[in-house]
Order: structure tokens, then C-alpha cells, then sequence
């Protein structure tokens, strides 16, 4: 079987092997074929997050994807390559920073219940791949975008009954956050773990504009945003 | 050069849970992985974490100190099992505080399940994310903290001088450049080794004992080394682990024949032992978990599901998952006193690297994600506590000499990897008895008079990971004739060590 993998050039490998995942055969070609060939990975079990890249210009995680002829292999977008597959995740991972993408600790004694549980239980699942940091188009347009998985983050947080720092969370989110998503939707297809950060962005719109926040793209046409956080142009 | 006053090697929970509590205690604290902080292995971790709440049938701390000492058959420290346990529940409430998303019971209790070798359902859980969950939880408040983490530095050796630890040799990952790190003092929280076992081990690829030869290079003490768990569930073909949550909610383990031949709810060693004997008559292996039907799978075991399907092409609602036991935990490592402090002055490991003596001949499923939470904050705090008495030491060793690249490699070491591997689940696995185990030694040792025809053939400074791979392999080496010396000279059986040429406990042997 044949595949390419982009590496400062597109390169060709030949490998014999039959349904196996992208992670074996990049193991396979690194062992016996070129040694110098680089990519990231841990658990190979799609938990780890480290081996996201892309096929045929669709995120994917190496370990849970099955090769077929002619693949094309590329490292992830919106990060600074390292070298071959590998990117630097630093910035990207940055955003939760920023995006103060952690409960208020030590300060909560509220005990969630079955339902509480629920309601972020998906959003908690994220494995920080950067899969839909990405595949999201609006880092061509804007670099300090806060970011699909970062703003998951947070709604994993502000939803949560035992966090009691809502507001100064969603302050932190008018700026290069939730609105500048154009909800596209890109992020939701590539989650290997089924999370929509576009349907937790718009959450978080709707919780901006109960605390008083409006859509400053409507505020510039001197209108007020509607409540479901839905576009009217 | 980078100075701290605490330096953490490793973020997996270990890692983590210490530099929050170093932090607390008003230390600069600086962690630095070989990974990213969310990637280590402890987002592996599927089943739960031991404290003996009660939330789901009556359960005591007593109860919790027993079992544990059960399976560890003679070699846990009872006062290190009796801090463990007791302190499990205030563990638990402080990582619930945090916000990691625990499965909850109806009365908004947090959910409890059995596992193998527990008296009662004990385990806390997160659906079977228990280890991502807190991982990530972890990380956030790391963040939130301002913690500083530096993602792909590898350790290459801790600084020992005259006065104890004094720092670390760190290569930087991405820039090939070797970094000098100053610190009072270290915590080594680097992870198991049982990625000797290669494709037989349920573990991540980067648990490779790297602190735990580093710390023997600094003049550290190990122990236990040749008590490793075989876990009795993981895929045939990937070795990728299905949880003992499966086996806690009612799976059943079944052979060829459709028959049950061990009660699934016991220790480890006990199960992987009665499957293993099974396979050598020739039988093939299931664990079955269909009667506990859809729901239930999806609601409590979602990811083992979706592992299965992708994995083995099954899907566990409705077929057998065919499964073999590997190698999972090791229960050896660095040697530390109660305060988790190495016989190295200011060096102090916690975590699958340190031997608390917790665990002794086989852990408990669920009481390793406690460990790293309990020690987590002992270490942490010690370890700001301790204050280097003489100004931080200027000698350092200059830079370590590593490979060289150009030179002509006439073995590949990655064969000689795979092999080894092989070696260990064939004659230091399950099973063990002399022959096997002087066979596997000559062989390390021979790997390891051959290591001047092995090297790195990617020559480039950037992220080498040909480079990396080696350098772990050489450490994989070490420690796997640490495991030999020590599963040779230890002529009996005891836990994970079944001697088949010594079958039996030998009480004199502690
Ligand atoms: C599949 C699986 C399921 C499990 N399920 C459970 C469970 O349900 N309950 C339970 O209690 N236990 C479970 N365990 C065991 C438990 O997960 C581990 O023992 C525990 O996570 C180890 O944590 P740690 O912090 O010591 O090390 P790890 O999480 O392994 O972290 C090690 C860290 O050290 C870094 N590191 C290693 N070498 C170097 C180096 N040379 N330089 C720099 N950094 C380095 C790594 O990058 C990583 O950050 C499971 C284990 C596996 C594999
Ligand atoms: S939200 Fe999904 S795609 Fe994005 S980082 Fe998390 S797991 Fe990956
Ligand atoms: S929906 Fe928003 S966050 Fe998601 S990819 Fe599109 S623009 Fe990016
Ligand atoms: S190796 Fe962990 S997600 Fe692929």
C-alpha cells in the first residue's frame, strides 16, 4: 500500500500491512524504513490526544484511524509545524489560559447531583487534541481567537453548580471568544470525542447576553443582539 | 539556566497533584514532561480511585487497609497502607472540589463500583474517564494557578553534589538543545516501566522507567523491581485495556468452551494467573459483558465499548471480547521514607516510579490513582518544605555527551526492542521459573554489550525522537536486568511473582 506524508517535502512510503491504524504504519515506517520520520503518541488508544494530524486534509487521530491507499498525511493546521507531524501545541493550549478555563478552586462546597453530572459530562470528555483548533477557519482571519476547545472548556466550567465565578469567565470570553466564532460548525465534525464547541459557543452567548452582554458585531449596527444568539443578517 | 526552588520531573497526576501542593506551600515551582502535561498516561486510567465512602454498600477505612494488604501478600508497609486509606476520602472531596466530574449516585453522592480484590464497591469513577477527568481537572487548576509547565523536555540525569540534589540535565525536546535546571529540590514523578514488555503492556509508549534509571544513576535506591502486574483484561490483538470495571459490574470471563473458570472478582495476579493457565491448554479467552445490556454499557462503560469496536471489530453488546492479560503496573520503583524523600537529600519520587510500599506483590485496581493524589501532596509539600541549607550548588556536570550520530549503526535497536519485549511476556511474565529467567538475562546482557553497534540514525537536532527512543530503550535495558536480578533471587511465589520452580510463599522471605 501506498501513502504520502508531508514532511518539507511530500514524501511517498510503500508499506505491506492490511488494516492497520495511521499510528502503526507511521510506527512501522520510523522502525524499519526511516528512522528520522517524526510524530507524537501515547496512548494508542484515542485518549491521549497526542496524534492528531490530518488525512486527506480532515483531522484524525493516527490510532483511531484505519489507512487506506493513497492517504495524504499532514501535520496539524493553525500551529507552527516542529518538524514533520509534529506541531507546537503551546500557544493553542495558551487559550485555556486566557480563557481562564478552570473552576474557581477550594471555594465550592455545593455536591452535584445525577443531573448536574450530566450536563457537563461530554464537554469533560475532551482530550485536548486540537483536532478542532485545526479544522476551525477563523485563525486565517484572527490569530488570538480563543478557540473551539478552550470555549468548551469554559462552558464545562460555567455550567458546572460548583463553580461560582461566572461572570469574571464570561468577561474573559467578549474578546477574540465567543463572537468571533462564525459557527460554522467545522469544529463538531472532526471531535473524535463527539463534543460540538460550536453548540457550547452559542451557550455561551445566550449566558453573555443574560448577564448583559450584547453581539458587538450587532452593537456596531446599533441594534441589539437576539436572544438565541442566532445571526439576523 | 532555569531555577526554581521546586523542580518536578514528569505531569502525569503525580506530577501534577505535587506542584499544586508545592505551590500552596509558596514554592516557585517548575514542572517539566517529556509530553504535554494532558497527555501522560494517567488519562489512561478507566476504572476508579479507592476511598472507602460507603456510597454504594457498606465499606470502611478498615475494610479499605485490609483488602489492600491482602494483595500485597506480606510486602506493603501496614503504617503506609493505614495513611493511604485514611486519607482516601479527603482525596476524593478535594478532587471533587476541584470540579472533576465524577459519575454521581441518585442522592448526588459520588458513584461507586467494585473492583477486583475490594470488599465492597469502592472505587469513585468518571463514566470510565476516571483518569482523563482528573488529569484535565488537574492541569486546569495548574493553569489557573499559574504553574509552570515546560512541554517536551526530557530528562536526561538529576544533579547530585555533596549537600543532596541540586538539579536536573534536561534535553529540549524540540531545540535538541541540553537545558541546566538549578533547583533545592526535585521530585521525580515519571511513570512505570512496563513498556519493556513492549506489545504486551497496556501502557502508553512513554512509560518507560526513565526516572527511575535516572535516579539510579544518581545513587537512588529501587525495589520490588520484579513485581509487575499483569492485567487480566486487554484486547487480543492491541493490548489495549478493557477496565476490571467490566468484570466489577458482572462481566464474566469465559474460554472456548463457554465456561466460567475463575471467579472474576479477585486479585490481579489471581485472575491473570487462571487465564494464562487456560491459554496454555490452548483455549482462547472472552470476557463477556452482554447480559449487562446496552444501557448499562453506554451509560457506565462508554469507552470500553467504542475500544472494542475499533479495536477488535467487536461490538460488546452484543459479542464476546476476546482478551489475553499484559503487562499493566509496575509495583517496583524508587525507594522514599514516609516523607517521600529518596536517600538522596531533597530528591523525592512519587507516583508508578516510587516504591511507598503501598502496594507490595500486587496492587489493588484502583488504589494507584489514589497513591498518586495521597503521595501527590506529601511529596509536593515536602518538597517545598525542604530548604537546601547551603547556597544552590554552582557545579553542574557539563553537558552530557549523548550520540554520535554519524557513526555506523550495524543493529537496528527497535528489533532488538521488540525482542526483548517478547522475551519478558514469554519468561518474566505470568509465569516464571530459572531457566527462563537466566535465558532473558544473557539476553540483556548481550543487548547490552551490543549497544556500541546500535544508535541514532536521524541526525537532525530537532525533534529527535529517533534519539529519544534510544535513550529510553537504554534505560529500558537497565532496569530490565534490575527485574531479572531480583525476579531470579527471589526463589518463591508471591503476587505477580509466580515462580513455577517455587510455587509456594516462602514466609521467611519478606
Ligand atoms: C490503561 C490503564 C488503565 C488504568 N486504570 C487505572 C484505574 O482505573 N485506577 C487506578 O488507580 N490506576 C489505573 N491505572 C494506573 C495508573 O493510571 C497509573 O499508575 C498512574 O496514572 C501513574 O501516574 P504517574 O503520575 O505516576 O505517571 P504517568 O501518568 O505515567 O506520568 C508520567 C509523566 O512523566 C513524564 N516523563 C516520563 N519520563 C520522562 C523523562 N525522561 N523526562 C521528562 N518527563 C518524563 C511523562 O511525560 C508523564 O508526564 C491504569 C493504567 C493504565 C495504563
Ligand atoms: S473538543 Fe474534541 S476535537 Fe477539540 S480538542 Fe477536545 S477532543 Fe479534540
Ligand atoms: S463553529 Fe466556531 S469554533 Fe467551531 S470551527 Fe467554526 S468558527 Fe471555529
Ligand atoms: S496515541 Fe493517544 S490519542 Fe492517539
Amino acid at each position: 500500500m501506498k501513502i504520502f506524508i508531508q514532511r518539507q517535502t511530500k514524501v511517498e512510503y510503500e508499506v505491506q500491512m492490511q488494516n492497520a491504524t495511521l499510528l502503526e504504519v507511521l510506527q512501522k515506517i520510523k522502525t524499519t524504513q526511516d528512522a528520522s520520520l517524526s510524530f507524537a503518541s501515547g496512548c494508542r488508544s484515542s485518549v491521549c490526544g497526542s496524534c492528531a494530524m490530518r488525512v486527506n486534509g480532515r483531522e484524525v487521530l493516527a490510532c483511531s484511524y484505519k489507512i487506506q491507499e493513497d492517504d495524504f498525511i499532514e501535520p496539524l493546521k493553525n500551529s507552527l509545524v516542529i518538524r514533520d507531524l509534529v506541531v507546537n501545541m503551546d500557544k493553542a493550549y495558551e487559550f485555556n489560559k486566557k480563557a481562564k478555563a478552570w473552576q474557581n478552586p477550594f471555594l465550592s462546597d455545593v455536591k452535584p447531583t445525577q443531573e448536574n453530572e450530566k450536563i457537563n459530562e461530554i464537554q469533560s470528555d475532551c482530550i485536548l487534541c486540537g483536532s478542532c483548533y485545526s479544522a476551525c477557519p477563523v485563525y486565517e482571519v484572527n490569530p488570538e481567537f480563543l478557540g473551539p476547545f478552550s470555549l468548551t472548556k469554559v462552558w464545562r466550567y460555567v455550567s458546572d453548580v460548583r463553580d461560582n465565578d461566572e461572570v469574571s469567565k464570561i468577561d474573559a470570553l467578549q474578546k477574540n471568544g465567543i463572537w468571533d466564532c462564525t459557527l460554522c460548525n467545522e469544529c463538531t465534525l472532526v471531535c473524535p470525542q463527539d463534543i460540538s464547541s460550536k453548540a457550547d459557543i452559542e451557550k455561551l452567548r445566550s449566558k453573555s447576553m443574560m448577564l448583559g452582554y450584547t453581539d458587538p458585531s450587532f452593537a456596531s449596527f446599533g441594534s441589539f443582539g437576539s436572544f438565541d444568539g442566532s445571526p439576523s443578517f | 539556566m532555569i531555577q526554581c526552588d521546586v523542580l518536578i520531573i514528569g505531569a502525569g497526576g503525580a506530577g501534577l497533584v505535587s506542584a499544586i501542593n508545592a505551590h500552596k506551600k509558596g514554592a516557585k515551582v517548575v514542572i517539566v514532561t517529556k509530553e504535554y502535561a494532558t497527555r501522560s498516561q494517567t488519562c489512561m486510567a478507566q476504572g476508579g480511585i479507592n476511598a472507602a465512602f460507603g456510597n454504594a454498600g457498606d465499606d470502611s477505612v478498615e475494610a479499605h487497609v485490609q483488602n489492600t494488604l491482602k494483595s500485597a501478600h506480606g510486602l506493603a508497609n501496614e503504617e503506609a497502607v493505614r495513611f493511604l486509606c485514611e486519607n482516601a476520602k479527603e482525596a476524593v472531596e478535594w478532587l471533587d472540589k476541584l470540579g472533576v466530574c465524577f459519575s454521581r449516585t441518585k442522592d448526588a453522592k459520588i458513584a461507586q463500583r467494585t473492583l477486583g480484590g475490594a470488599s465492597a464497591p469502592r472505587a469513585c469513577y468518571a463514566q470510565d474517564y476516571t483518569g482523563l477527568k482528573i488529569l484535565h481537572t488537574l492541569y486546569d487548576v495548574c493553569l489557573g494557578l499559574d504553574i509552570e509547565i515546560l512541554n517536551e523536555r526530557y530528562l536526561l540525569d538529576v544533579c547530585v553534589d555533596a549537600n543532596g540534589v541540586s538539579g536536573a540535565n534536561i534535553l529540549n525536546i524540540r531545540s535538541g538543545i541540553q537545558e541546566q535546571y538549578q533547583s533545592k529540590s526535585v521530585i521525580i514523578a515519571t511513570g512505570g516501566y512496563s513498556r519493556i514488555y513492549d506489545k504486551f503492556s497496556t501502557n502508553s509508549t512513554s512509560t518507560t522507567g526513565d526516572g527511575i534509571a535516572s535516579a539510579i544513576r544518581a545513587g537512588a535506591k529501587v525495589s520490588d523491581m520484579e513485581f509487575v502486574q499483569f492485567h487480566p483484561t486487554a484486547l487480543k490483538n492491541t493490548a489495549i485495556l478493557i477496565s476490571e470495571s467490566a468484570r466489577g459490574a458482572g462481566g464474566h470471563l469465559l474460554n472456548s468452551k463457554n465456561e466460567r473458570f475463575v471467579d472474576e472478582l479477585l486479585p490481579r495476579d489471581e485472575v491473570a494467573r487462571a487465564i494464562n493457565d487456560e491459554i496454555s491448554k490452548g483455549e482462547d479467552i472472552f470476557l463477556d459483558i452482554r447480559h449487562l445490556g446496552e444501557e448499562f454499557i453506554d451509560e457506565e462503560l462508554p469507552q470500553e465499548r467504542k475500544l472494542a469496536k475499533f479495536y477488535e471489530n467487536i461490538d460488546p453488546v452484543y459479542d464476546l471480547i476476546p482478551i489475553k492479560p499484559v503487562a499493566h503496573y509496575t509495583m517496583g520503583g524508587i525507594v522514599v521514607d514516609k516523607n517521600s524523600m529518596t536517600n538522596i537529600k531533597g530528591l523525592f519520587a512519587v507516583g508508578e516510579c516510587a516504591n511507598h510500599r503501598v502496594h507490595g506483590a500486587n496492587r489493588l485496581g484502583g488504589n494507584s490513582l489514589l497513591e498518586l493524589i495521597v503521595f501527590g501532596k506529601q511529596a509536593g509539600e515536602n518538597a517545598a518544605k525542604y530548604d537546601r541549607d547551603v547556597a544552590l550548588s554552582q557545579e553542574y556536570k557539563k553537558e552530557i555527551k549523548l550520540e554520535s550520530f554519524h557513526k555506523k549503526i550495524e543493529i537496528n535497536f527497535y528489533e532488538i526492542k521488540e525482542k526483548l519485549g517478547n522475551s519478558f511476556y514469554k519468561n518474566v511474565g505470568i509465569s516464571r521459573d530459572k531457566k527462563g529467567l537466566q535465558e532473558v538475562l544473557s539476553e540483556v546482557e548481550e543487548y547490552i554489550s551490543q549497544l556500541p553497534k546500535m544508535g541514532v540514525e536521524d541526525d537532525s537536532q530537532t525533534y529527535n525522537t529517533n534519539l529519544i527512543e534510544f535513550l529510553e530503550f537504554k534505560n529500558m535495558l537497565e532496569i530490565a536486568k534490575l527485574i531479572l536480578v531480583g525476579a531470579m533471587s527471589r526463589k518463591e511465589s508471591r503476587g505477580a511473582h509466580f515462580r513455577v520452580d517455587f510455587p509456594y510463599e516462602d514466609g521467611g522471605l519478606k
